[in-house]
């Protein structure tokens, strides 16, 4: 029961990350673009919030700063594929080797230097041996929960969010009704921007208290990965983070030594959210009818033009 | 009562084109008025001016007696201007009611909006449901949520852009008789359109345009066919000259039991089709546009590949399992719908985009390496016999007008002698001269031995120029017939999927 228990709080708090920057990541892929650098804006977002915790001590600034790295660091993306029209998947590819790199520079003087996690939001209760399923967490968690909903409800109950999608869906007749398919747009990857910013920020502030080069071990990738898994759901969203988040939280166990999973060897456990990506993302493409729900816009420059 | 709109002197100058000079016509309230022309005469020129969308350089728009600038189609609207597209602006993944709330200017409550479009729908007896995915539609109803997006707004006036051109003969009566019931409630309409007999049946007024110029507004119910076809060309009409009673040779393309697989969500399948196509005949495939016709052509010319070897045969050799370039060497030739980015390359030449379908036929390519000079030639005797306006072998496919790279692509096949051709819509956009030249080709090369397969969604098109006729619906195609015993209104309830006609009529 206890390790039950445990298990499970470590699974939540490993999905929360995966499970923002992946919202985000809807976001845009609903307006019709496909950005790459999530990893990128990610460890950004890492190093701005290990940055300002380090020498505020104040983690809600530091989140804050986190989402406003990774806004910033999709606008460059956006200004080159929305305003000068560039290739979606080469930029964002390259906005994740600058991530890289700009962020390691960034972070090379703080480098095992440790800060303080954040703490529960329910003190009280983030002890209590099985009701800390529910209320052990620190904002973080609480934030991705309500960003399921909270999108969930953008996308489907307001204008809004039809705008969005019909941005997505068709930019040319979106166009010629009369949307700004460009705005639409950049306030979509600004909002990706922003929840990577923060995914990335949760690991110095809620999972490991100091900063370290590539912290984020291709986090933003499962997160692309999971919006596809999840046929741009938010919903099922949240269920394929909570799955990755436990597949990852076995490898811990398993290093832990505890009963049959060490039977596997880490390595293995180690690989096994990335094989588990690589394996979804083939089930996908087999299964026509999930490409179908893809925005048909997606990746897509707009051209109206043409 | 004052003129519901009225032009006078519209001009419009693109570079290198007049695209209207100096038009004036008007329309009265309740009248159906026809905008008649070839393509490239003007008429979306004219409308989009109307609209808000262009502005004329020169002339003057009249909205009920008063001098308007039309700014924007926002303006139009608020004007009582409405108009329907000839291509939909409307979003596959989302639902009738949320297409239409995307298109209104005012946001209305969506609870409110889907009682006022109910109730638009019941007025005009258009029957939608508000919560079906638009994929799921068919052309028509697709074209009901443009019409009740338009309704919507009150118009005074409403444009319909060629609106027939994808509906079955029962469609087209609906509209007409939703259309007759707008104009009797004082809604002016402006119907654009090529088809005469439409005109005849539908309008009160017609306006003719050719090369930007008014030539003629008359009235179409004095008119014949035939003579408002040549106000629009400016010329006489050439019909197809086709030997009567022709006997046909032996059976050249066989198709028994063929059927594909569904590609894609939306797409439809060929669901056990069988017929066949003798030299010297041409059959007609007639139906309303996605009922499987894509995938019949990818069949046909190899771009799906079936299991069974003896679905397809020619000369009663099978052909089922070969591909693309096997079938052509074969003797198979097909060109498809879709003419820029699939029947030719956009940024090519238009010698290598002969390079590309005629090398095996025409021995182009040797030992690995092209014969520019021999495409070259080929494709200098295919704009010359077609009559391709442009500007020789080395233009790009691209920089030819939509009718001109039909006319290059449809004689890049036909001059090939192909021993069973297989083309869709092989006129979509073609203007009608050059309409009569390509079904004059086709005609020839069918008396010349060939077996021609025509997809076609246009019925005055197939009734001209095939000699036997079935119909395609849901996949699955009805037996050929002789064109000549089948009525209209069988070929449109075969189109709509009533089989066995007999029995309902």
């Amino acid at each position: 029961m206890d390790l039950t228990i445990a298990i499970l709080v470590t699974v939540v708090g490993a999905s929360t990350p995966i499970l923002i920057a992946a919202l985000g990541e809807l976001v845009v892929e609903r307006s019709g673009v496909l950005n790459l650098g999530v990893e990128g804006m990610m460890l950004l977002g890492a190093i701005a919030g290990f940055v300002v915790q380090f020498h505020t001590g104040n983690h809600y600034l530091a989140l804050l700063c986190g989402a406003a790295a990774g806004m910033a660091a999709s606008l460059i993306f956006g200004f080159l594929t929305l305003s000068l029209s560039a290739n979606q998947t080469a930029t964002g590819l390259a906005l994740t080797i600058f991530g890289t790199g700009f962020s390691a520079l960034a972070g090379a003087s703080y480098s095992a230097r440790p800060v303080a996690l954040m703490s529960p939001i329910f003190p009280d209760l983030a002890t209590h041996p099985v009701l800390r399923v529910l209320f052990g967490y620190s904002f973080p968690a609480y934030f991705a929960l309500f960003m399921v909903f909270a999108i969930w409800f953008f996308l489907k109950k307001t204008r809004a969010g039809l705008i969005l999608r019909a941005v997505g869906e068709n930019d040319l007749s979106a166009h010629s009704i009369g949307y700004s398919v460009i705005q639409v747009r950049y306030f979509a990857v600004m909002f990706g921007g922003a929840m990577a910013g923060v995914a990335g920020a949760c690991f110095p502030l809620t999972l490991t208290p100091q900063w370290a080069e590539g912290m984020t071990a291709g986090r933003g990738w499962i997160a692309v990965a999971l919006v596809v898994f999840a046929s741009w759901r938010p919903f099922r969203l949240l269920g394929g983070a909570y799955l990755f988040g436990l597949v990852m939280t076995m490898e811990l166990y398993a290093k832990a030594g505890g009963g049959p999973l060490s039977a596997i060897p880490s390595e293995l456990w180690a690989a096994l959210p990335y094989i588990a990506t690589i394996a979804v993302l083939v089930l996908i493409s087999l299964r026509r009818d999930a490409s179908t729900n893809a925005p048909a816009c997606l990746g897509k420059p707009f051209m109206p033009s043409n | 009562m004052p003129n519901r709109l009225e032009l006078t002197g519209i001009t419009k100058q693109f570079p290198g084109v007049l695209a209207n000079d100096h038009v004036s016509f008007a329309v009265k309230p309740g009248e159906i008025h026809a905008l008649l022309g070839e393509n490239g005469a003007g008429k979306s020129t004219l409308v989009k001016m109307i609209y808000g969308i262009m502005q004329p350089d020169a002339g003057e728009i009249r909205w009920n007696g008063e001098p308007v600038v039309v700014a924007n189609p926002k303006a139009a609207r608020k004007l009582g201007i409405g108009m329907v597209f000839q291509h939909f602006s409307l979003f596959e993944a989302l639902t009738v009611l949320e297409n239409i709330a995307l298109g209104m200017d005012a946001k209305i409550p969506s609870r409110e909006l889907e009682s006022r479009i109910r109730e638009v729908m019941e007025t005009y007896g258009l029957a939608l449901d508000p919560h079906r995915t638009v994929a799921t539609l068919s052309v028509g109803e697709r074209q009901r949520i443009e019409i009740v997006r338009a309704l919507l707004l009150n118009p005074q006036l409403l444009i319909m852009d060629e609106p027939t051109s994808v509906l079955t003969p029962q469609e087209v009566e609906q509209l007409f008789t939703v259309l007759r019931k707008l104009a009797a409630e004082g809604c002016s309409i402006l119907y654009i359109s090529h088809k005469l007999h439409e005109i005849k049946a539908l309008c009160d007024t017609a306006t003719i345009l050719r090369g930007g110029k008014l030539v003629d507004t008359c009235d179409p119910k004095q008119e014949t066919s035939r003579s408002m076809a040549e106000k629009m060309i400016g010329a006489g009409l050439k019909d197809i000259v086709k030997a009567e009673g022709r006997t046909f040779g032996p059976p050249k393309l066989v198709v028994n039991k063929l059927s594909t697989i569904k590609t894609g969500h939306f797409d439809v399948a060929v669901d056990n089709v069988s017929f066949t196509v003798r030299a010297g005949e041409i059959l007609g495939v007639a139906g309303v546009a996605g009922n499987g016709q894509n995938a019949l052509l990818d069949a046909l010319s190899g771009e799906l590949i079936g299991d069974d070897r003896e679905a397809i045969t020619i000369d009663g050799f099978g052909i089922g399992l070969m591909n693309t370039t096997e079938r052509r060497r074969r003797g198979l030739c097909a060109v498809p719908e879709e003419r820029n980015g699939h029947a030719a390359v956009g940024d090519f030449s238009l010698s290598d985009n002969s390079v590309l379908t005629a090398r095996d036929r025409l021995g182009m390519v040797v030992l690995g390496l092209i014969n520019s000079g021999a495409a070259k030639t080929y494709t200098g005797k295919v704009i010359a016999d077609f009559a391709v306006k442009a500007l020789g072998p080395a233009s790009t496919a691209g920089s030819l007008s939509g009718g001109n790279l039909q006319k290059y692509i449809m004689g890049r096949e036909i001059l090939q002698k192909p021993t069973v051709l297989v083309v869709s819509q092989p006129t979509w956009g073609v203007d009608a001269g050059a309409a009569a030249a390509i079904h004059q080709a086709l005609v020839d090369l069918a008396a010349a031995g060939s077996a021609i397969v025509v997809i076609s969604q246009d019925l005055d098109e197939l009734r001209a120029l095939c000699d036997t006729l079935a119909v395609i619906n849901m996949g699955r195609l009805s037996a050929a017939r002789p064109v000549k015993e089948f009525s209209v209104e069988e070929i449109g309830l075969l189109m709509g999927g009533v089989h066995g006609s007999m029995e309902t009529a």
